[in-house]
């Protein structure tokens, strides 16, 4: 939602970045404001997963060019374990799978991580149970997750539930949500848009970055964009998605073409 | 591989010194003259010298094993030294006596000699170099009849038993290198319990390489009576030298009846630099005879150390009913090698075993597992388990799998699984978007990895064994 007194999250200012050498990010600027909820649509290859990648300092990205603020604070400058525990979440399109380790384990290690980086109380492992309980209620996940290994032989849509899960553990400010619809049936959508509803409040703010429509009926976002070719080339509102899912992408581009040519 | 997987794995060495102790230390070379030298330093029965001599003269004929899958130059056996002892001053009759310098040494090294072994309620014995210098709560082990000193003590004190049983297990001739041990054995542990005694504590060897040159070839045998059961630590640290030392032990368990043993070893020689200078080359033979009916080995080890391992501890299956238990975690970095895994032979009916190894590979290191399950003729309703998991840990390293299998009973039921993993970039990325460092995030996905294993160990060496897997790996993923 889009209030008066927001403040700004996230700045980002001519963002480039290559992976393996190659551009994939070329001029990418965003400005996100606390309460608001983006969504960053286009086509495959645009640019959208590598986006999220490099908010949260993916080490195969090597950023070439621009600045991104977080909080005021040179977001690119934090090492990725300090940019989370300064409160920036990135929901995995591909979970990883740690086999041996118990997803309980891993829960609380990264929670009191959090929570001491953040300079706040640590929770034993009874005390985390209690916890970790109530927050999978929200997500309607069977107790059992606890003891299996992190995301090993978890469906599609259980792996997208225990990532919504750690947003709900962590608190982020910013959360961005990386494909979080793919793969799910219907109920499984609508589970987890109902918990990422449930987290956003007007001091966090949350980017979608999706495919489809079809999630934003569950999460209606405040601004949507089109990425093209490594930059956002077109925002709008809500009906921007309604508007792309009836005529594809390809308008857009056609659209920034005859822009520029009128333009020069 | 990212700093952080890089430095987690290269944590230095930290039991790298070298005491300074006067040694009385043989002149290098072997010979029939050397093993006569050994014999008479340690005032041996004649018995114990013609098994010497036999093992000498079957491994003049023996070649050096060529089979496991480890690389190393040529072994000059005569420029290495076969007995190498802390002087004494004069005969030990309590602890109080032993040289202050050696006490020093054992302090540094976190090995409980004295009030602190009491505290922690585990009886000692302590080898450094070739022979042992102190054993702990002897007497009160005594007054249940547990015999628990060194090999040489209880060759003088009780040469009945070591007569039967020593080389039951290893035959003198098994091997290249148990041949050798044979040979030149100094020193070692030896440890009885009577029918139906339950060993009150734990047991512990401390096995301590000081000298450049010396080899240790040290001498275990552990026996358990009818009913009796003991649980058997291990722990063996050397200095950093920038030459190779060679370790060949020999360790021979039995239990009869009804018996028990659980054999704990962690293993932390010398593993050489960061580009493969120095190390120890550590050729052991372990092996346990579940002879009784209804008898249980069990082995534990966790091998982080040595600069290449070559070691097979086994079980033969021969009483009905018996059990055989490997639980393995072999560690390998920088220039490291590991060839190790186990044997379980099944001739009794019914006998089971259960094999589970977890071997991970960091550096430039090769990490093979070679085991055996062998069922015989004879061992109706045999069953064995065997899982065998590789882990690695940046892109340079090997791990391999070399499970034989051999069933000559069709009752026999035998399962092998196996699996290799990698702790790859995105999984340490994935801990870190939850805010958790690399060094934390290794040290949770190898403890899981290790699980099985560290279940396995006697509490105060789990904790010891999750420290060094931490300490080892530091530095090593990046």
């Amino acid at each position: 939602m889009i209030y008066q007194d927001s403040k700004t999250l996230l700045a980002v200012r001519g963002l480039h970045a290559t992976v393996n050498g190659i551009e994939i990010l070329k001029g990418m600027d965003l400005t996100v404001r606390s309460g608001e909820v983006h969504a960053i649509m286009g086509p495959n290859g645009s640019g959208k997963s590598t986006f999220a990648k490099v908010l949260a300092g993916h080490p195969a990205y090597e950023v070439s060019g621009g600045e991104v603020l977080f909080e005021g604070g040179k977001l690119l400058e934090l090492k990725p374990e300090e940019r989370a525990r300064a409160g920036v979440f990135l929901g995995f399109q591909y979970p990883i799978e740690i086999p041996g380790v118990a997803n309980s384990q891993f829960l609380r290690l990264a929670y009191n991580t959090v929570q001491a980086g953040r300079g706040k109380d640590e929770l034993d492992p009874l005390e985390f149970d209690d916890f970790v309980r109530e927050k999978m209620k929200l997500l309607e996940m069977n107790p059992d997750f606890l003891d299996r290994s992190v995301n090993e032989g978890f469906s599609g849509g259980e792996k997208k539930r225990n990532e919504i899960l750690q947003m709900a553990l962590l608190e982020p400010k910013l959360a961005i949500l990386d494909e979080t619809d793919s793969g799910l049936d219907i109920d499984a959508l609508r589970i987890v848009a109902g918990g990422v509803n449930a987290l956003a409040n007007r001091d966090n703010a949350i980017v979608l970055v999706t495919h489809y429509q079809r999630l934003l009926n569950y999460i209606v976002p405040d601004y949507v964009h089109v990425m093209d070719s490594g930059r956002i080339v077109k925002t709008g509102g809500k009906e921007l998605a309604l508007e792309l899912e009836a005529r594809g992408y390809d308008w857009v581009g056609a659209e920034l073409k005859a822009g520029v040519r009128a333009s020069t | 591989m990212s700093t952080a997987l890089h430095n987690l794995v290269n944590q230095p060495y930290q039991h790298g010194f070298v005491t300074d102790i006067e040694a009385d230390v043989a002149p290098k070379g072997l010979s029939e003259d050397t093993i006569r030298l050994i014999s008479a330093k340690k005032n041996e029965p004649e018995w114990l010298l013609e098994l010497r001599l036999n093992a000498y003269r079957q491994w003049l004929t023996m070649e050096e094993p060529r089979w496991p899958n480890v690389k190393y130059p040529k072994i000059d056996f005569q420029a290495i030294s076969y007995y190498s002892a802390p002087k004494p001053k004069k005969t030990l009759n309590s602890m109080d006596e032993v040289d202050p310098e050696l006490l020093r040494t054992f302090e540094k090294l976190g090995v409980p000699m004295n009030e602190r072994a009491k505290l922690a309620g585990v009886a000692v014995d302590v080898i450094f170099d070739s022979v042992s210098v102190a054993t702990t709560y002897k007497a009160k082990l005594a007054e249940v009849g547990i015999i628990f000193c060194s090999i040489s003590e209880a060759v003088r004190e009780h040469p009945e038993l070591v007569r039967k049983y020593l080389g039951s297990v290893v035959p003198v001739g098994d091997n290249y290198y148990a041949a050798l041990n044979s040979a030149v054995f100094t020193d070692g542990s030896f440890c009885f319990i009577p029918r139906g005694v339950k060993c009150p504590m734990d047991l512990s060897t401390y096995f301590r390489i000081n000298t450049q040159d010396s080899g240790q070839f040290e001498r275990t045998l552990i026996v358990a009576e009818e009913g009796a059961s003991v649980s058997y630590l291990e722990g063996c640290t050397a200095p950093k030298f920038d030459t190779n030392q060679l370790h060949a032990a020999v360790v021979e368990l039995v239990a009869l009846d009804d018996a028990d043993i659980k054999y704990s070893t962690v293993q932390n020689w010398y593993a050489g630099d960061e580009n493969g200078l120095g190390g120890i080359y550590n050729f052991v033979t372990k092996r346990g005879l579940c002879k009784g009916v209804n008898s249980r080995i069990s082995w534990t080890q966790v091998e982080t150390g040595s600069a290449i391992t070559w070691k097979y501890p086994s079980c033969v299956l021969r009483g009905d009913n018996s059990v055989g238990e490997f639980y393995s975690v072999a560690l390998t970095n920088h220039y490291q090698q590991a060839d190790t895994g186990t044997k379980m032979v099944h001739l009794g009916r019914n006998t089971r075993s259960t094999i589970v190894s977890k071997g991970i590979s960091a550096g430039h290191s090769n990490n093979s597992y070679r085991g055996l399950v062998r069922i015989a003729p004879t061992a109706a309703g045999a069953r064995n388990y065997s899982q065998c998991d590789s882990m690695l840990i940046g892109d340079r390293c090997g791990a391999n799998t070399f499970p034989y299998i051999q069933v000559n009973n069709p009752s026999a039921k035998v399962e092998h699984e196996a699996s290799t993993s990698k702790i790859g970039e995105d999984q340490l990325f994935y801990f870190a978007q939850r805010g958790v460092g690399a060094e934390e995030a290794v040290s949770m996905i190898i403890n899981g990895f290790c699980k099985d294993v560290f279940q396995q160990l006697p509490m105060e060496f789990a904790v010891e064994a999750t420290k060094l897997l931490g300490l080892k790996l530091e530095g090593s993923v990046g």
